[in-house]
């Protein structure tokens, strides 16, 4: 009987033993990871920007231009994010804002979404989500051109009611196998302009103190 | 046959881990609508198999019998948490293609299968070997199904090659069928079902065929398919 028991804790030890090496040696990983890895979003995140908004059309530093928003509902968003400004000799050309579509088939999509001052689309990107390789993924502008068709589109064109996928009675095309992707993307971007619309001034309000 | 030997023709053949152990399904029946997502997947899981055989065959010894499976679980996901994590940071453009496919690892069982019936009982040069062979396996089938499926569904070979291999690569989608309008069940699920079920039953076919050529040579080996 002593023994069996001196057996469990011994081998109760060891699992812990394990738990506590495989634990560290990830928590270690994550800490040297960490910095490399917000480098390599942010990088991505320039490119984002850059690839929405062209660079003749703006002289401002966009990067140090702009604005924290808070959580904000409409744009799906649950922590703050950072809107960037473009401006030609201080006249606002767009702003691109961070917009999190909740209800992908597999959780959220994170995307960046170009709006100019005028109310029309410069673009859209996907740049995070978890959606089903091969049939929702092709909102991935590297997968399929469909994301480039927001482009120039705006809250009145196409009116309201067709702001949704074709199964929806809407223009957009979903894919083959997979429309909750495209429905979550379209939905998201028709929010945002709504959003861009009632806040466009406050979005592009001038010399705010930012982290 | 000597034991290495052993070791190549079982992971590669007689006991593939997709056609015959029917491990890994989860991955591999989610994946396999092309080419390069099966090659993605199957690199993905070489490495993880590799990794996971050698240290468990390094720690054989120290692992406790009753609970080497919580610590096999725990040390394949380890293993699978620090290679996304160090991929995302010093790998970048490679993470932003086989990422989507790492976390599907963590569901193959194949791997603890072989942690299990391999590399916790035998020495590490044979395990790596193993993990190795398994692996390949298991990719052969991930690229022979993901072409099956992509042919059949999309009339193409290699489309988005170029997300693995570069820009270069963009001449290497071979348009086997023009204007095909597409068959679209090849690409979903039930494809890749019946598409898995093809391949095993084009194994068993030839297997038995060989057995007649060699009546000598050991008859078919009884399959028990396993959960996973």
């Amino acid at each position: 009987m002593k023994d069996l028991q001196k057996h469990i804790v011994r081998v109760g030890l060891l699992l812990g033993l394990f738990a506590i090496v495989a634990t560290t040696l990830v928590a270690l990983t994550e800490q040297n990871t960490r910095e490399q890895i917000k480098e390599n979003q942010r990088q991505a995140l320039l490119d984002g920007i850059n690839a929405l908004i062209p660079h003749d059309e703006y002289n401002n530093a966009i990067l140090q231009d702009t604005l924290l928003l808070p959580p904000t509902q409409a744009l799906g968003t649950e922590e703050p994010t950072l809107v960037y400004r473009a401006r030609m000799d201080d006249e606002p050309i767009a702003a691109v804002l961070t917009v999190i579509a909740p209800d992908g088939y597999s959780g959220t999509i994170k995307m960046l979404v170009g709006i100019y001052y005028s109310g029309k689309l410069a673009g859209v990107r996907v740049i995070d989500h978890k959606e089903t390789p091969g049939l929702g993924d092709k909102i991935d502008v590297k997968k399929d051109d469909w994301i480039l068709q927001f482009e120039g589109l705006s809250l009145g064109n196409p009116p309201a009611s067709k702001w949704r996928v074709k199964k929806d009675g809407g223009q957009f095309d979903q894919f083959t196998g997979a429309t909750i992707t495209p429905r979550a993307v379209v939905g998201a971007v028709k929010q945002s302009l709504e959003y861009f619309r009632k806040h466009r001034d406050e979005l592009f309000a001038v010399a705010e103190e930012e982290e | 046959m000597n034991a290495y030997k052993q070791i190549i023709v079982d992971g590669l053949w007689k006991n593939n881990p997709g056609l015959v152990q029917l491990l890994g399904l989860c991955p591999l029946l989610a994946v396999t609508n092309t080419v390069i997502n099966g090659l993605g997947l199957g690199l993905a899981t070489i490495l993880t198999l590799v990794a996971s055989n050698g240290i468990i065959s390094l720690l054989r010894n120290q692992i406790p019998d009753e609970a080497r499976l919580p610590v096999f679980v725990m040390i394949i996901a380890s293993i699978v948490t620090i290679i996304e994590l160090s991929m995302n940071a010093w790998f970048h453009e490679l993470y932003l293609i086989l990422g989507i496919f790492i976390p599907l690892i963590v569901t193959n069982c194949s791997i603890i299968g072989r942690a299990e019936a391999f590399a916790a009982r035998n020495s590490v040069g044979p395990a790596l070997l193993d993990g190795l062979m398994m692996g390949l396996g298991f990719a052969a089938v991930l690229i022979l199904l993901g072409a099956m499926r992509e042919l059949i569904g999309q009339g193409t070979l290699f489309s988005q090659a170029y997300l693995m291999f570069g820009e270069g690569a963009r001449g290497l989608t071979i348009t086997v069928i023009e204007d095909y309008r597409g068959f679209l069940m090849a690409l979903l699920p039930p494809g890749a079902f019946i598409g898995l079920g093809l391949l095993v039953a084009l194994k068993n076919s030839i297997d038995i065929r060989l057995a007649k050529r060699e009546p000598k040579a050991s008859v078919v080996e009884v399959e028990t398919p396993a959960a996973g």
